[in-house]
């Protein structure tokens, strides 16, 4: 670890522990901002994960999201929360893995096509299940759990997610993930295997996600299949990814925080258009600003700068 | 028996809905996730027509083709061409081509709901009783297959004996080869996308005959439709044929005997098939 890495993670700890006190000041609006921002930012930053160095894209963050909440609902009167949390994670986990194992041996497309109907299907199959055994489509949750309980739990997960996020990248693994997001057949004659390294990261990402669901449970109240499934969640989390940029571990937090406060700002005065506003702002991330807003500082900076002269060893010395 | 001609009916409509993708994907290289919801503009400008015109969907069809086809092209050139311009291989703009249709398919479905609210829409056509096999039968279906029929036949003659179909089938087997036997490659693909997606819109106007459709159901029929292109092996119309009416078999017989909110769950069971066993498609000849 170089002395630049140390101080970078001291920052970034210090910056979690900052946020922590974000509920302390007191306004209930401010704390329900905070959430969304939190909740997005685990979300996007968990799905850069995979889909970041990859360019594989993951549109299935919905089901995930749903089958996390979606468990925590129907266990909170049985199991105590933690564990339902834990067993959200795991149930994350072993869906990622299934969808994983199905497509990621082959090429991109079919895991596309996979994870756009996913959060569908498992809304039909949950409908399906109530419709005929339990005999209720809602579910009450309800716990004690208040707003800023919610926000430190997605806090912690935010700092976790950064942490393997920032160990993968350093590990062998993500330099495969780089090179099979170079050129897949390169990564398989470098003797990598590159099925595998994929499904460990998407399992990850999955994981992450339906842990975001089971914490963000409780805020629901009631909860019915289509509100835990909304297709607009896979959508909202891709497109503020990529307006932040993938390529780095922070870079999708740069899309998160400006894009939930617009968000706000267009569901409080135009809540009819949302759906329309989304797609053409998704447009306009992808024809204007391909690499994200971190690609466009990146250009702005090395462009103001003169050539290196010497390798890039010499840059990380003189941080 | 009722099961089989329900499903061979339904599977007629899913056929000319993958035919019009697998145009898209296999000849022009865009793999259109808004393909269900030019369905559903299909369908939306059908039940206007029908409502508001008296028109009958059959005619209506004359009207629906050439607008979504002039649509798709306006499409095709001002949003797609940058892209394909832009990418620098053919993976590149696979990954730009999925973003940018799913952004457009939340458009769509955001001008459309504007447009027709968030409710569902169905009209009444044709909606008497023929008998089939000795068992009764919706006349609309049954139109609406024949109907589907004739248009994937027209497609296929038209693919395998005009110079315009020769030219489409050999940009799908290699853009840059076709380039140098002079075949205009940019306007051949902006073709193919156009009429892949006036097919689409004509898929649409046929299913809202006999099927009840909302502003946002176009992404599970972009999936089908997926699947489909996906099992009879892309840009094999023999093979989408057959694997559409698959499809509509498999979907009418977990709808009959098991439930019908469980379609969706036996397209994916298929695909998941075709994934383990046969990626390359029902016949496709060797694997990648």
């Amino acid at each position: 670890m170089t002395l630049r890495e140390r101080w970078a993670l001291a920052l970034v700890a210090l910056a979690f522990v900052v946020l922590a006190f974000v509920p302390a000041m007191g306004s209930a609006y401010l704390t329900t901002l905070a959430i969304s921002v939190a909740m997005y930012g685990v979300l996007a930053t968990s799905w850069a994960l995979f889909s970041g160095p990859t360019h594989y894209i993951s549109l299935a963050t919905a089901a995930f999201y749903g089958i996390g909440a979606y468990l925590t609902a129907s266990g909170i009167e049985q199991l105590p929360y933690p564990l339902l949390v834990l067993l959200a994670g795991l149930a994350g986990a072993v869906v990622a893995l299934g969808v994983g194992v199905a497509t990621l041996r082959l090429s991109g497309v079919y895991f596309v096509i996979f994870t756009l109907g996913l959060a569908e299907m498992v809304r039909q199959l949950i409908t399906w299940v109530q419709n005929n055994f339990t005999g209720s489509r809602g579910l009450y949750v309800l716990t004690d759990l208040k707003d800023h309980h919610i926000y430190w739990q997605l806090l912690a997960l935010g700092a976790i997610v950064a942490l393997v996020g920032w160990l993968v990248q350093r590990s062998r693994l993500g330099f495969a993930l780089r090179i099979i997001g170079g050129d897949e057949l390169v990564a398989a004659h470098c003797g990598i295997h590159a099925a595998r390294a994929k499904v460990a990261l998407f399992v990850v990402s999955g994981a992450v996600a339906a842990v975001t669901g089971a914490v963000m449970a409780p805020r629901f109240t009631y909860i019915e299949p289509s509100m835990a499934f909304s297709p607009e969640l896979s959508f909202q989390v891709v497109i503020m990814a990529l307006l932040g940029g993938v390529h780095r571990l922070w870079g999708p937090l740069v899309g998160v925080i400006p894009f939930t406060l617009l968000w706000e700002l267009i569901s409080a005065t135009v809540p009819t258009q949302t759906v329309l506003l989304l797609g053409l702002a998704f447009l306009l991330i992808v024809y204007f600003i391909p690499n994200g807003i971190v690609g466009l500082i990146e250009r702005a900076v090395k462009r103001s700068q003169p050539m290196p002269l010497s390798g890039p060893r010499a840059g990380a010395s003189d941080a | 028996m009722d099961i089989l001609v329900t499903g061979v009916l339904l599977g007629a409509t899913y056929a000319l809905l993958a035919m019009g993708l697998t145009l898209q994907y296999g000849v022009s290289r865009i793999m259109n996730l808004a393909s269900g919801e030019m369905l559903v503009v299909g369908a939306c400008a059908a039940f206007w027509m029908f409502t508001a015109q008296q028109l009958n969907p059959m005619l209506a069809l004359w009207f629906v083709v050439p607008l979504a086809f002039a649509l798709n092209w306006l499409i095709y050139r001002g949003l797609l061409r940058p892209l394909v311009r832009r990418a620098k291989s053919r993976g590149q703009l696979e990954v730009d081509a999925i973003l940018a249709t799913f952004g457009l398919s939340f458009a769509l479905v955001g001008l459309m709901r504007g447009a027709f609210g968030g409710e569902f829409f169905n009209y009444s056509f044709l909606a008497v009783p023929v008998q089939l096999f000795g068992s009764p039968f919706g006349l609309n279906r049954v139109v609406a297959a024949l109907a589907a029929a004739l248009v994937c036949a027209l497609l296929y003659i038209g693919l395998h004996s005009t110079r315009t179909g020769m030219a489409l089938r050999a940009v799908a087997v290699d853009p840059r080869s076709a380039g140098l036997v002079a075949i205009d490659v940019p306007t051949m693909s902006a073709f193919a996308f156009a009429l892949g997606g006036a097919i689409s819109a004509a898929a649409g106007t046929i299913l809202s005959t006999f099927l009840t459709l909302d502003a946002s159901i176009g992404v599970i029929f972009t999936l089908k439709a997926l699947v489909i292109v996906i099992m009879g092996g892309v840009g094999d119309v023999r093979g989408a044929v057959v694997a559409a009416l698959i499809l509509g078999l498999a979907e009418t017989l977990v709808a009959s005997l098991i439930d019908p909110g469980l379609t969706l769950a036996a397209a994916y069971l298929l695909f998941l098939l075709v994934l383990l066993f046969r990626p390359q498609g029902l016949f496709g000849r060797s694997a990648r």
